[in-house]
């Protein structure tokens, strides 16, 4: 194990993060914030509690996961398309590395970015609604948990990706769609019955219910389907990056 | 002494159809600048991405001081350094931070001093701060040049160095190279300035169409293809080469002002002094001769329309 390459390949990320810090930090904590004045107080003071929890409240632990799904997947792809694109990933593909150094060095680098917006989105929700967490090992587990999944995820699209727009097609046309519809500002249980069956082929959904069950107990499905789902997730994204390295997809003539 | 690098019947056939490579046998040896030639197209850098692991071979095997790049990719890999003929590097990186990165990459320990010795060896030491957007396409060669030195490689594989490179950077990379080589650095070079190989290489591998159609020590193949033209310019000038002197090679060029004697330097007698007395004897007057041996560059012109 080269764990002084897999090193490298992190710092070098979170150096990159660090000159990016408007467009890594900034921008996302921005727009979380926007969601809070618009939703949580212009339109939540006249929607009543949900399950005992203001609607303010209810929608932090969905609004969180929305912005660790896309940035998760935007920085994890980023990550590993960016070299892919100006040519550099010869070096990567010529040193006494395995794919296991790579992927901890760029899933891992992603997946700590989006934890540390993650809370830190966090924190500035608590600027506008008070939070209470009922469970925060889990809820330090699940954040951890989706991140890594999602840098996971961001990872394989990097490399599938052989332009900029495919890069943005995924978490605009996948992710973001799928966390609206997963429950992120209401409970699947005040849609109708069809719809609340459709939601639960919708992965994102676990995430969210299991994510804000940490917080206030309440859950669109048990706790146990959602950390389930999530470690499955999971699963699929290291085959699929197993596969990858395997086979020398999108990497290796 | 056991070859540093062997390769052993190796195959590339891409996607396309493509046979970049046709079962090259190729022994690089411990301590040599061994130069690499051939046109476009002809599988030089297919050649050495099998080797450095970025391209997949399709058949055949490399071993790397012993180490097969594919089974013990991480033994044979951190042997070697890659400089890649396209300028393919980070943008936004400082020049120290992308350097440094490629030693970490390579498992190395962290060593500012190294670091700062490869800059300064390649004239990047003012540059250091720089991000590599801001450089000319000569600084950012350095860069990729520095990039491959930091892991301090025992192989360093140079593809197509100089190409658009100016003259001072030519010279200094000549340099670098001369001095790699006597700290025991085995060096493969491609190139299409012949005259560099020339210079530089102690053997050349000629390689065309995706098969290695010859490698031979520099100066045994200069020897052995060398050919070497006498031209004569003459006082008057001719219509055609006299009869008297038929029975030798002789072409008549400068509209008829120069006469142009081929010989072969491989054999005992060369022709001159006969061809000189039959001058002589046919009254035809000269006031100036010169020689010239072929170079590299015609040999390899000639080899590779051989092999059409």
């Amino acid at each position: 194990m080269n764990f002084r390459a897999a090193g490298a390949i992190y710092g070098f990320e979170m150096a990159r993060t660090g000159r990016t810090l408007m467009q890594s930090i900034i921008s996302p904590v921005i727009s979380t914030s926007l969601y809070f004045v618009v939703f949580g107080g212009a339109i939540g003071s006249r929607i009543t509690e949900i399950e005992g929890v203001s609607y303010g409240a209810f929608i932090v632990p969905g609004l969180v996961m929305m912005m660790l799904l896309t940035q998760s997947t935007a920085n994890a792809s980023f990550g590993i398309y960016l070299p892919k694109f100006v040519g550099s990933i010869y070096e990567l593909l010529s040193a006494p590395i395995s794919y296991v150094e790579i992927v901890l060095g760029y899933v891992g680098a992603a997946a700590t970015k989006s934890i540390i917006l993650g809370l830190i989105i966090l924190a500035t929700a608590g600027l506008f609604v008070p939070l209470r967490v009922a469970h925060p090992v889990w809820m330090i587990a699940f954040l951890v948990l989706t991140a890594v999944t999602f840098s996971l995820f961001g990872f394989i699209i990097g490399i599938w990706a052989d332009g900029f727009e495919k890069l943005q097609v995924i978490p605009l046309l996948v992710i973001t769609p799928l966390t609206f519809l997963g429950g992120s500002f209401y409970s699947v249980s005040v849609l109708p019955p069809i719809w609340q069956t459709i939601s639960l082929f919708n992965p994102v959904l676990y995430l969210i219910s299991g994510f804000r069950w940490s917080f206030y107990g309440i859950a669109d499905v048990g706790v146990g389907v959602s950390l389930a789902m999530t470690v499955l997730f999971m699963a699929l994204c290291l085959a699929g990056v197993w596969w990858i390295f395997r086979t020398g997809y999108r990497l290796k003539q | 002494m056991n070859p540093i690098i062997s390769v052993a019947n190796l195959s590339k056939t891409y996607a396309s159809g493509l046979h970049a490579l046709r079962r090259i046998n190729l022994d690089i040896r411990r301590g040599e600048i061994f130069a690499l030639l051939g046109p476009n197209g002809a599988g030089k850098t297919t050649l050495i991405g099998i080797i450095c692991g970025i391209v997949n071979p399709t058949g055949g095997t490399v071993t790397v001081d012993g180490h097969d790049i594919v089974r013990d990719y991480r033994a044979a890999r951190s042997l070697i350094g890659l400089v890649p003929q396209e300028l393919t590097t980070d943008a936004f990186e400082t020049v120290w931070a992308t350097v440094s990165f490629s030693r970490g990459l390579w498992g190395k320990r962290a060593d500012r001093d190294h670091i700062a010795g490869v800059l300064k060896a390649l004239s990047l030491w003012d540059k250091r701060d720089s991000k590599i957007f801001t450089l000319s396409g000569g600084t950012k060669r350095r860069v990729l040049i520095a990039k491959a030195l930091s892991h301090e490689p025992q192989i360093l594989f140079l593809d197509e160095p100089t190409a658009g490179v100016d003259v001072e950077l030519r010279k200094d990379m000549w340099g670098i190279v001369r001095s790699l080589r006597a700290a025991g650095v085995t060096i493969i070079l491609t190139t299409h300035y012949i005259e560099e190989a020339e210079q530089m290489a102690d053997r050349i591998g000629v390689i065309n169409k995706g098969e290695l159609i010859l490698v031979e020590e520099k100066a045994e193949l200069m020897r052995k293809l060398g050919k070497k033209q006498m031209t004569l310019h003459l006082h008057a000038k001719l219509d055609a080469v006299p009869a008297a002197l038929a029975a030798h090679r002789l072409t008549l060029a400068g509209d008829g002002t120069e006469l142009v004697y081929t010989y072969d330097t491989q054999a005992g007698r060369t022709g001159i002094t006969a061809l000189l007395h039959d001058l002589g004897a046919a009254g035809i007057g000269f006031r100036d001769l010169n020689t010239t041996q072929s170079s590299l560059e015609d040999i390899f012109v000639d080899l590779v329309r051989r092999g059409q």
